[in-house]
């Protein structure tokens, strides 16, 4: 078998103990799972196998279907079609209980800790042996042992809210660990960390390995998965689309595995310094500094000049500040200090009605919830900024031939598919449902774009079709700020990327100029070593 | 094994699209078994309950007199409940509905004893005055809830009592009537400022005019007007409604003002079509601003249906005087019908949203199913709730 090949370290240095019979046996089989949600085939019979000691990371771009795989493996979703076996055992799990008798630990994405509690609180929460009296004093014992073992530090009777994302993190496989885990899935784990806290992590991985845990390593991140996997299998659309042993595969295989066909989009040429120097500035951010959720200053001093024409990209890696700048910049929230101007105008006190106004689209972030209502009808969301100003009311009351005529023609021009007008949005995809607001959003000529993580999630056609509608914006002399996690996508519609780093910003290079290896130390935090271009404060 | 139950079996799953005929079905199950349990309670006093809804139904129905009851209960419930399916959209819970109608109620009476005014402009002052309190009573929690973020169900709930106990301190004092031999009543008014009623009845039609008129006029609002989109969209997702650009105080206020003011012209017609004076707050208001709420929970959200949610808890409330009167009864059994009807309501709403589905497997597996119990194979797992995973069988150690 392939998981065999892809060990060899290990099955060298396997003591003769524990019969190699039961070494070969696969720890999880999963055959032809199949998982259908309304509209959505969410995994197309899909086959898993994980060995024991086997690092086996899971790749596809959002939306593949990768959570829905761990969420039906981890009991929380019952798949439509399929099996499980687990150590040769069928497996049919109605709840996560089940599936962490069976040894399988879990750490989601977003940590399941009750934040007012102390660490060892949490790990003896819903644990069997946990007695009525005292829940924590046994327990303190083994998380330290545990702790040690694992290189896991972390203070078990520190609370919840005063530790950091990455020892958060350890608690959760603390949690995994105590519990008897011996199949421990990481739904994408160094989303939420800095590299050196990455790099802990992958030691903790490297020894369970050592110790025959197995591992599934959910993740996008092609770096990361050539690291630590052993085996990798790729998702796409739901469905597995390519299964390779880490020494038989390549970064660019995997990513065109995980992308589908190669995306041939018109390769536009960036501007250059010179040619964005001539160009009129639309957007200035002048000094701005944001307060954040937790009252501390989520963007710090941040200056730029967005000009017309430009696409400007904004990299980091999730939390530096993206958010705060994409709210500040459209209204939702106000600078604490600082300026910013459109087209020389200081508009950093209005609201976000004023600012849509004044020209300011606003592509959002959670397209499900803020960018549209899901229960109101395609048509009553394609108005949903526009009902207060002609033709689409008039004094008090919105003018319906109107609104129907633009949503007709909408839907048209970019090609949303929904069964009628009236239908209720939360029934289209989420192709859809973006084509739906760059619709709503472009078809004011706004004089700048935020657009906020615009391709998240969404098929290659709708994601190219985004592509094209911005760069048809561009040249319409739109200045669009984008922001997105995806380097690619920066590299390819971008004139300039800017980096945000714990809220400053680190840098603007031109997206000519630019590569991964630069722009990936920047997001990391770190300047040396780099020339820095006059003006862009560090 | 028990691997049988896992090849077939029940599956609950949302449904996609709900239809109206979904809607009214369940509604219909839900007041339906309401009834049945009710039915229960006039069995265990001694009456068979088809017997009991019978003798009700024939009180009620046996002539036009007997049936305006019906009509003049509708009335504050037609006018409060719209107001709450209107706050309900916004996701504005509104408990204080009975709170408004006693303001609208003081207002009226205010204007009716000491405002002199022409005859012809009486009436209409006096439910703008009782519109108006209404109104106000509703903007204070209104105003913390945008303003403050404090909990609307608290503080329009607390309103009702200090609605309450004015109405108790007015006419115990300053307003109590000289002509009243000392009752807790206010005088009585001028014939000029009672509501016009069918001869012989209690139906105060003009009130009933403006309840129907008033959900006409929310359903057009909700449907064709840039407020009741704003509303619309505040209630169905806030974070859309912020993205957008929505004023959320001022929206809110509107609504709220609505809302409260639909309410004070329920207490409007009941001191000026009924009472003819401020009478004690439990007899002016009568639990009708509370009610409303099942009115509006029934009618789902659309104005319009409200006329008929109100026409039927309008029955509930007339058959509280024949179960009195006629089945010698308490008449709190209407308390208990109410109750039960919207313990239903909210049973059922899971039967609107989901269903079952009955599916089969293909494959009958003849393995063993693996629930609850580890694997038994794997060497180097312990139970889970042994401190031993640390122990490697690999000899890492």
């Amino acid at each position: 078998m392939m998981q065999e090949a892809t060990s060899p370290e290990h099955t060298a240095t396997s003591p003769p103990k524990p019969s190699e019979a039961l070494r070969l046996q696969p720890r999880l089989e999963m055959r032809a799972i199949s998982k259908r949600f309304p509209g959505v085939l969410a995994n197309d019979q899909v086959n898993l196998q994980v060995m024991p000691g086997e690092v086996h990371a899971l790749l596809g771009e959002n939306g593949a279907g990768k959570t829905t795989l761990m969420n039906i493996l981890y009991g929380l979703y019952a798949p439509d079609d399929g099996e499980m076996l687990v150590s040769g055992q069928h497996a049919h799990f109605k709840s996560p209980r089940d599936a962490m008798n069976a040894g399988i630990g879990l750490v989601a994405q977003h940590f399941t800790l009750a934040r007012r509690h102390s660490v060892v609180e949490n790990i003896a929460l819903g644990l069997p042996s946990t007695p009525l009296f005292f829940p924590t004093r046994k327990l303190r014992g083994q998380i330290r042992e545990l702790a040690a073992h694992y290189e896991l530090d972390v203070d078990p009777d520190a609370n919840i809210w005063q530790l950091s994302a990455g020892e958060q993190q350890r608690v959760e496989i603390l949690k995994a660990l105590v519990r008897g885990a011996d199949l421990l899935i990481l739904d994408e784990p160094t989303s939420v960390l800095t590299p050196q806290e990455a790099d802990k992590l992958f030691k903790v991985v490297r020894q369970m390995q050592l110790e025959h845990k197995s591992i599934i390593f959910i993740s996008h991140k092609l770096d990361e998965v050539m690291d630590i996997a052993d085996t990798i299998t790729v998702l796409r659309k739901g469905a597995v689309v390519g299964h390779k042993a880490k020494t038989d595969t390549n970064p660019s295989e995997l990513a065109n595995l995980m992308m589908g066909r190669t995306v041939h989009e018109a390769h536009v040429a960036p501007k250059d310094a010179r040619e964005l120097e001539q160009a009129e500035v639309v957007l200035e951010l002048d000094n701005v500094s944001v307060m954040g959720n937790r009252n501390v200053l989520a963007l710090k001093d941040i200056s730029f000049k967005l000009h017309k024409g430009e696409i400007l990209g904004v990299a980091g890696v999730a939390g530096n500040g993206q958010s705060e700048l994409t709210q500040v910049l459209t209204g939702l929230v106000h600078a604490r200090s600082g300026k910013v101007l459109l087209e020389g105008v200081p508009v950093q006190q209005q609201s976000a009605r004023d600012l849509f106004e004044a020209g300011i689209a606003h592509i959002p972030e959670d397209r499900n919830h803020t960018g549209v209502v899901p229960d109101f009808a395609v048509e009553e969301n394609l108005i949903l900024r526009q009902y207060r100003y002609s033709p689409f009311s008039q004094g008090q009351w919105l003018k319906h031939t109107e609104v129907d005529t633009f949503a007709k023609a909408s839907i048209d021009d970019y090609d949303v598919s929904t069964p009628s007008q009236r239908t209720p949005t939360r029934l289209l995809s989420g192709g859809n449902v973006q084509k739906l607001i760059l619709a709503r959003e472009l078809s004011g000529q706004p004089k700048v774009i935020v657009a906020a993580h615009p391709t998240y999630g969404l098929d290659v056609s709708a994601a190219q079709l985004t592509h094209e509608r911005l760069l048809d914006q561009r040249e319409r002399s739109a200045g669009i700020l984008l922001v997105s996690e995806d380097l690619d996508e920066l590299f390819h519609l971008c004139d300039r990327i800017a980096v945000l780093f714990a809220g400053r910003l680190m840098d603007i290079v031109s997206a000519a100029s630019a590569n991964r290896e630069s722009l990936g130390l920047l997001m990391a935090g770190r300047t040396q070593g780099i020339k820095q271009p006059n003006g862009v404060a560090a | 094994m028990s691997q049988v139950e896992a090849t077939s079996r029940w599956r609950i799953e949302k449904r996609d699209n709900v239809s109206g005929w979904l809607v009214v079905g369940t509604l219909l199950l839900a007041v339906s078994a309401a009834l049945v349990v009710t039915g229960l309670i006039f069995w265990a006093y001694g009456t068979p309950p088809l017997t009991a809804y019978r003798m009700i139904l024939s009180a009620l129905f046996a002539d036009f007199r007997s049936f305006s009851e019906v009509l003049r209960r509708m009335i504050p419930l037609l006018l409060c409940g719209v107001g709450l399916v209107l706050a309900f959209r916004a996701k504005f819970w509104n408990i204080g509905a009975e709170g408004q109608l006693l303001a609208g109620a003081v207002a009226a009476s205010g204007v009716a004893l000491f405002v002199p005014l022409p005859a012809p402009l009486l009436i209409p002052v006096m439910f703008l005055a009782g519109g108006l309190a209404g109104a106000l009573w509703g903007l204070l929690p209104a105003l913390l809830k945008v303003k403050l973020g404090v909990n609307e169900i608290i503080t329009t709930l607390m309103m009702n009592y200090i609605a309450f106990y004015i109405v108790q301190w007015l006419i115990n004092g300053p307003w109590k009537g000289e002509s009243m031999r000392g009752f807790a009543y206010t005088d009585r008014f001028e014939r000029v400022a009672r509501l016009p009623t069918v001869v012989g009845t209690r139906f105060h039609y003009p009130t009933l005019i403006l309840g129907v008129l008033l959900a006409i006029l929310v359903t057009v609002l909700l449907a064709r007007s840039k407020l009741g989109f704003e509303i619309r969209m505040m209630g169905a997702s806030p974070e859309a409604a912020r993205y957008s650009g929505v004023n959320f105080l001022r929206t809110t206020l509107v609504l709220v003002c609505i809302a409260g003011g639909a309410a004070g012209l329920a207490g409007v017609g009941e001191v000026a079509g009924i009472h003819g004076r401020l009478v004690g707050p439990y007899d002016v208001a009568l639990g009708y601003g509370y009610t409303a709420i099942i009115v509006a929970l029934l009618a789902r959200g659309n104005p319009l249906a409200t006329i008929i949610s109100a026409l039927f808890l309008g029955f509930v409330f007339a058959a509280g005087d024949i179960i009195k009167v006629t089945l010698r009864l308490p008449f709190q059994i209407t308390d208990v019908i109410s109750g039960l009807i919207l313990f239903f309501l909210i049973c059922s709403e899971p039967l609107i949203t989901y269903r079952l589905r009955y599916q089969k497997q293909a494959e009958a597996s003849s393995h063993e199913t693996l629930v609850t119990s580890p694997p038994t194979a794997m060497p180097s797992t312990t139970t889970p709730t042994s401190t031993q995973p640390v122990r490697s069988e690999h000899g890492t150690g």
